[in-house]
């Protein structure tokens, strides 16, 4: 089955969470899972993001990774917006734990606490993890 | 049920694929359908046609193609995550076809569940 353009779509409406736990570089979790978030918000999909323990590196600002032979892509996540995905969620305790704030990250985020991450969810058609 | 399937990680390292594997087969065999089975980051590691492990192991990539074959399961790896590991249409093992990450998100569309398989 050929591939849909962003505006052949025509399909049903899913809601789908993207869980983001891993730090931006030393596995291409993260990176390869923003491609992902990226495609399904061209399929016109009901998109929400949530970061939680090392993910929350991965929107953290003013990254530097030239001495690791990696892209730096966090200016990628800027690009969400455009892609209409503004459902962009982080888990309060684990920013906390590493000892961040919003003011930290790239891109403008709800904070949410662990009770709150689990009730959204729960009213989630397709859940993946990277 | 309808089910979709994604396998993040590579043979061997892994017990993912195993484990992915041996789910579908169970599924299938309770009477659920497979809409498809993704294969994402080192996942994609799983379709070559080389892979030649001992005799007295598992070869996931003929049992994934035999399953394939056996049940007409649509086996599709990610177009992006292959290129970067070097994987191409003429090293893929029967049953395998590369496509773009468009057909994950299909399959978590018309899928009644998506299941992940991988870290």
């Amino acid at each position: 089955m050929a591939d849909f353009e962003d505006d052949e779509f025509d399909g049903p409406v899913k809601k789908f969470m993207y869980v983001n736990r891993k730090g931006p570089y030393g596995t291409v979790y993260a990176l390869e899972g923003l491609e992902v978030v990226l495609i399904t918000a061209a399929f016109d999909q009901d998109v929400s993001m949530v970061f939680i323990d090392d993910g929350v590196f991965q929107i953290k600002k003013d990254q530097e990774t030239s001495g690791i032979n990696m892209k730096n892509f966090s200016p990628t996540y800027r690009a969400l917006e455009g892609y209409e995905v503004e459902k962009v969620y982080v888990e309060r305790e684990s920013l906390k734990a590493r000892g961040l704030d919003e003011d930290d990250l790239v891109i403008p985020v709800e904070i949410l606490d662990s009770q709150q991450v689990a009730d959204l969810m729960d009213q989630q058609d397709v859940i993946v993890s990277f | 049920m309808k089910l979709g399937i994604l396998v993040n990680e590579g043979p061997f390292t892994h017990q993912a694929s195993d484990t992915a594997y041996l789910f579908s087969k169970a599924a299938l065999e309770k009477g659920h359908e497979i809409v498809r089975v993704f294969f994402y980051h080192d996942g994609v590691n799983n379709s070559t046609k080389f892979a030649d492990p001992p005799s007295d192991d598992r070869n996931l990539v003929t049992l994934w193609s035999d399953l394939a074959k056996e049940h007409g399961i649509d086996l599709v790896v990610c177009v992006a995550a292959a290129m970067r590991r070097g994987i191409t249409d003429d090293l893929l093992a029967e049953g395998f076809k590369i496509s773009g990450l468009g057909q994950l998100v299909e399959a978590g569309i018309t899928g009644d569940k998506l299941i992940t398989f991988g870290d």
